[in-house]
């Protein structure tokens, strides 16, 4: 089972390829918006890369909760442990 | 009332021969093919499988993360607006951003966005880019470059096929006359060797099939001429206001006299076969710009080596030019490039401006047996342009009975 840092890290990828943070940026306590500048239409992006890498589903009204890396990580999480 | 003198300050390219102005200048006075056999694999199904794709990738330019945001159409102009923009010396120069326009045109627009996200769309929706429209949309490209320099007069993508190059250089010349703007990005750009494309200009019967013999495929106005050859790539002036220019201490490299818009009224692929259309662009162009016939010392020839567009557009330079024809050097940059559609316009009136730039004329190539309904003289290598002043017109025809001449004179 992927630990909370080996989704932290995968997901930290699929942002730097889509965004261009840099991946060391990528902590759980960054808010996609305000700190690492993702906007709207990139963050569409990360969750659909995001569903692929994990195969978990990510549904459209959850992505508005998803406000920190630490929300996705754990969103993705609780889909694979579900 | 006298018209806003209208110049050429700054030039950007990224062609076949070259990623950018200089090196595809000198490709095109050396006589250099950009054509090859392409070696992808969907080709191998394809009538035609050669066409002549950009020198220097554009992701090799465009910072990676830009670059994913970008239709390969976009890349292609962005990449020429920043040449142009840097040659212009507009970084520093203090330029009101809300008298700065873009018109920057496309035959086809974002293709490769279109069916990559098609071919998505198949396997799941869900993985549909949210950008694929933003890539998509025609006017892609003219927003991007606009965005890129902060331009907030109009930003215009007129779309008329294979024209459509020189109508966006039309249309910049417009909105520095009209006063809505000082400086204008226009050009065109087109990144379309794809299966479909090639698939379906073939189809038409448009396409050479020399799939041996690329470098050779291209040759306007030779007997042996079965059809143009696919290019690609993006070209963009910085025109600005003569007034704008010399107030900033801009080097100048040629003006734009005037333009000249027509439609054949005619048919929706074959040209007009008495050039008529082709005749009253050339001719509006001419007088908008005050010239004569007397004043055109060279043309750069739509001339993309089909059997009937070529004759067509021959037989209206002899209408338009008359006798004047005699003195007015010919050449047919396609033979070189290939058909660059939407940008073809652009990177050609770049090089009619360097023509009159350096005063000399880059060859046509694969002029082996000259068919003897063209009657003009042809550059089959470089050709010295004379002293004093000259004038020069760019010609540019497409689908749809399209017709776009700009007149370029030194200054």
């Amino acid at each position: 089972m992927a630990s909370t840092e080996e989704i932290r890290s995968d997901l930290a990828v699929i942002v730097n390829e889509i965004a261009g943070i840099p991946v060391e940026d990528v902590q759980l306590d960054k808010s996609f918006t305000d700190d690492l500048d993702v906007d709207s239409l990139s963050m569409v992006e990360v969750v659909v890369a995001a569903e692929e890498k994990f195969d978990v589903k990510i549904p459209d009204d959850e992505v508005k909760n998803l406000k920190t890396v630490g929300d996705a990580v754990a969103f993705i999480e609780r889909g694979l442990n579900g | 009332m006298s018209k806003t003198r209208v110049v050429i300050t700054g030039l950007g390219a990224t062609t076949p021969l070259g990623g950018d102005v200089a090196s595809s200048w000198e490709g095109l006075l050396a006589g250099r093919s950009g054509a090859r056999r392409l070696t992808d694999d969907w080709v191998q199904n394809l009538a035609v499988q050669i066409a002549a794709p950009v020198a220097v990738e554009p992701t090799e330019i465009i910072e990676r993360v830009k670059a994913r945001r970008l239709d390969r159409n976009a890349q292609l102009a962005v990449v020429a607006a920043r040449e142009a923009w840097a040659d212009a010396g507009l970084e520093d120069s203090g330029l009101d951003k809300e008298r700065l326009g873009v018109a920057v045109a496309t035959g086809i627009g974002g293709l490769h966005t279109t069916l990559s996200n098609y071919d998505a769309l198949l396997k799941n929706p869900r993985r549909v880019s949210p950008l694929a429209i933003p890539m998509l949309m025609p006017n892609s490209s003219a927003a991007y470059v606009g965005l890129e320099f902060g331009a907030k007069s109009g930003v215009h993508t007129p779309v008329s096929a294979c024209a459509s190059g020189n109508e966006a250089i039309a249309l910049g010349l417009d909105q520095i006359r009209l006063g809505r703007a000082d400086v204008v990005l226009a050009g065109g750009t087109e990144g379309t060797i794809m299966p479909l494309p090639l698939a379906a200009f073939s189809q038409m019967m448009a396409l050479s099939k020399r799939n041996d013999d690329p470098e050779r495929a291209s040759r306007p106005w030779d007997t042996d001429r079965d059809g143009f050859l696919l290019g690609e790539g993006a070209g963009v002036l910085v025109l600005e206001s003569y007034e704008h220019a010399v107030a900033r201490g801009a080097k100048i490299y040629a003006e734009i006299a005037g333009a000249g818009i027509s439609a054949d009224g005619h048919d929706i692929a074959q040209p007009d076969p008495t050039g008529s259309g082709a005749r009253r662009a050339m001719e509006r162009a001419m007088v908008e710009g005050d010239l004569t016939p007397a004043d055109i010392m060279h043309i750069n020839a739509h001339a993309t080596s089909t059997p009937q567009g070529d004759v067509a557009e021959s037989l209206a330079i002899r209408l338009a030019l008359g006798k004047d024809a005699d003195h007015a050097v010919a050449t047919a940059p396609k033979s070189m490039i290939g058909h660059l559609l939407g940008a073809a316009g652009a990177v050609e009136s770049i090089a009619t401006v360097l023509a009159l730039h350096h005063r000399v004329v880059p060859p046509t190539i694969n002029l082996d047996k000259l068919d003897d309904q063209i009657d003009l003289d042809i550059a089959t290598e470089q050709r010295k342009l004379p002293d004093g002043d000259l004038a020069a017109l760019n010609n540019s025809f497409g689908f749809g009975g399209h017709n776009a001449a700009i007149a370029f004179k030194t200054i």
